[in-house]
């Protein structure tokens, strides 16, 4: 049935929809119409878990962890600063291999205290041991959620979608809502191999020595690497039943680019209009959304890559000392390429700044215009 | 012809706890788990954060304990209990108790929060802490359960520790949960019949269980009953239960008391003591003491 929800309410959805047994949440802004919405499922019935209000993100994660163990699914969301608090328990769920779906709200980090998006709190977390799915619509938020669930069960691996604060979390936008029958021929129930029982005793996490830790790190790795795979059949299965497709990498007019500006998040559906706006103008532009970030989509970067005269990297984060984070990923995933084409570096729209079709057409035209980049980082709309 | 002599057992025979265990010598939580398990029985599981039983139950893939155990974060053993138990409770099981086991360093300080939260929701779950007054396991360092005068690590001698121990069980009753309790592991007997009378009740219920550590109290292994029980003796440690946050019972009334010397001058870590130090302990534990028996009305 397509309603007319906001992008946090498809989250909500997405998880009533998987039948989430067991949430726990605290509440954070811009997440807080998520558990709002599944508070109120809850209570009248329509979703059939118990959400547990816990005290601190903290205890939201590690609430979920120990459900997770019992062999229940399990659902959170938070943002930003509830995200950084719940770091530790991060490790914990994918070295625990639970595969917990969490939402969060990409905004900024304090100080200042910032409720805008930029992706500086997820993307702190890329080494978590979590998949990461970057969302440009509320969607693609939905289907996200119902497939992660999929794709998180059957690897061990938590998941995490993401989407912007306020441009996906607070607009309103139609979405599809599919029946609950054809959302539950879809995601079988949670039955994992392995759980925590008082019928048959185990210990889950105890101390682990030198002689089996790097074993178990290795083996979550291997299924890290089984992930793409997986997303892209979990991806065809869910096009024949609900007729929509999530790649791990959207291209959008790439066949013929001089430029191609790779983006994620809601950014890769404003640099859609840049590129229609560029062609228009002569300019043969084309968009590469990356929309999977761990595991990193290298074998589709670099089929993009191979049809890009040039590459502009927009990142809305930094590692500082460093670069924009994506643009370094994507420059490692093509390092030593016979073709690999220049690839320039931009950061914008930290704290929430907007990034406009306009900034867009500026990141083009200044790839375009240099035969290799010449600076570490191209700032675009900072007041300097 | 001699008469055979008879004991009758006070507490069921069966072991949870196995041998091949990992604790120190003369360890009171090791002594507390036994107890706890046997009251409880197999229909437990544990939700273990970082303390010395993290590393007492032995390193993976060994398990020293007839139930299952999550080894779970330093600060979450109360949350982790609550998820674990609504988990268990999604897939159909009911019956399983659900133990949070913690030490003072995981109750005190770093889990407070997360006891404080499951404690107001009245999570269905039993939190127990173990406390030998420090952290024992990363090697001797105060916390906020190391009494006042006592030497750690981090307390050095020229340093003793110049504030009191944090009431905890006050703390609990704040949050007026169904059931909370002192225990001492020697009195078994008592602690047995609390926790069996905990396992009936639903919500939140708290078990504050001394247990003496030889290694950071610098006692002698064979003396850990005798201390506790001296803790007992002295009034230092009332053993009572509260419901409900108001309904104080005392459990073990202690009619002429030892003095508080006796305790002290049996561990290493009270040696740099004078006697006007020990003279203030005592006034401090007969305060307590009078207060603990008003709340159970006596």
């Amino acid at each position: 049935m397509k309603k007319v929800i906001m992008g946090n309410h498809a989250l909500s959805y997405g998880a009533m929809l998987g039948r989430a047994q067991v949430i726990a949440a605290y509440p954070i802004t811009p997440q807080t119409q998520v558990v709002e919405l599944l508070s109120e499922m809850c209570a009248s019935k329509a979703l059939d878990a118990k959400f547990i209000k816990v005290e601190s993100e903290h205890s939201a994660m590690a609430a979920c962890l120990g459900a997770s163990l019992a062999g229940a699914r399990t659902f959170t969301a938070t943002s930003s600063q509830g995200l950084a608090l719940m770091h530790e328990l991060l490790h914990w769920a994918s070295g625990g291999r639970l595969p917990v779906v969490m939402g969060n709200i990409n905004r900024s980090m304090a100080p200042g205290w910032s409720i805008w998006a930029d992706q500086n709190d997820s993307l702190s977390q890329r080494d978590t041991g979590w998949m990461q799915f970057y969302c440009a619509s509320n969607q693609e938020v939905l289907d996200s959620t119902i497939q992660a669930f999929k794709v998180s069960e059957a690897l061990a691996i938590p998941s995490m979608i993401i989407l912007d604060a306020f441009a996906i979390s607070h607009t309103y936008e139609v979405v599809d809502v599919p029946d609950q029958a054809a959302v539950d021929a879809y995601l079988p129930p949670f039955k994992p191999a392995l759980k925590l029982t008082s019928s048959e005793p185990h210990a889950f996490g105890g101390l682990t020595g030198p002689e089996h830790y790097f074993e178990l790190r290795y083996k979550l790795q291997k299924d890290m690497e089984k992930a793409p795979a997986l997303i892209d059949q979990t991806g065809l299965e869910f096009e024949k039943m609900f007729g929509r497709r999530l790649e791990q990498v959207e291209e959008y007019r790439c066949d013929d680019a001089e430029i191609i500006l790779v983006t994620s998040g809601t950014a890769g559906y404003t640099a859609r209009v840049a590129v229609d706006e560029l062609r228009r103008k002569g300019v043969k532009a084309g968009n590469c959304r990356i929309r999977v970030f761990r595991p990193f989509p290298f074998d589709e970067v670099r089929r993009v890559a191979a049809k890009a005269r040039r590459m502009a990297v927009v990142d809305r984060n930094i590692s500082y000392g460093c670069h924009g984070i994506f643009y370094q990923e994507v420059k490692s995933a093509l390092y030593g390429g016979a073709d690999t084409p220049p690839i320039f570096g931009f950061i914008a729209g930290l704290g929430g700044r907007d990034i406009t079709p306009g900034d867009f057409g500026d990141i083009a035209r200044y790839a375009m215009s240099k035969p290799k980049p010449e600076e570490e980082i191209v700032w675009i709309g900072v007041k300097k | 012809m001699k008469k055979e002599k008879t004991m009758k057992l006070t507490l069921p025979e069966e072991e949870l706890v196995g041998s091949g265990h990992l604790a120190c010598q003369g360890c009171g939580a090791v002594l507390a788990m036994r107890d706890v398990l046997k009251a409880l029985g197999p229909k437990t599981v544990l939700c273990i954060p970082a303390c010395c039983w993290s590393v007492i139950d032995g390193p993976f893939p060994h398990s020293t304990l007839g139930v299952s155990i999550f080894h779970c974060a330093f600060e979450t053993a109360a949350s982790s209990a609550s998820g674990l138990k609504a988990g268990l409770e999604m897939v159909g099981d009911t019956e399983t108790t659900v133990v949070a086991w913690a030490g003072d360093g995981g109750t005190f300080d770093i889990g407070i929060q997360a006891l404080s939260g499951a404690a107001e929701r009245n999570e269905d779950i039993i939190y127990v802490c173990y406390d030998n007054e420090a952290y024992m396991n990363t090697g001797i360092q105060r916390s906020s359960a190391t009494p006042y005068g006592a030497w750690t690590t981090t307390t050095p001698v020229k340093h003793f520790k110049n504030r009191p121990k944090k009431d905890i069980d006050a703390i609990i009753a704040a949050h007026r949960v169904p059931y909370q309790a002192t225990a001492n592991i020697a009195y078994p007997e008592d602690l047995f019949k609390k926790m069996k009378k905990a396992k009936d009740i639903k919500g939140t219920r708290f078990f504050h269980i001394w247990a003496p550590c030889p290694a950071g109290w610098k006692s002698r292994p064979e003396d850990t009953v005798k201390l506790a029980r001296l803790a007992v003796q002295t009034t230092l440690f009332p053993i009572y239960e509260v419901e409900n946050g108001e309904k104080y019972t005392l459990n073990i009334n202690v009619k002429e008391p030892k003095p508080i010397k006796d305790y002290i001058r049996l561990q290493g870590r009270f040696r740099h003591l004078k006697d006007s130090d020990i003279e203030f302990i005592q006034e401090e534990t007969n305060r307590r003491w009078d207060r603990i028996r008003k709340l159970c009305g006596l």
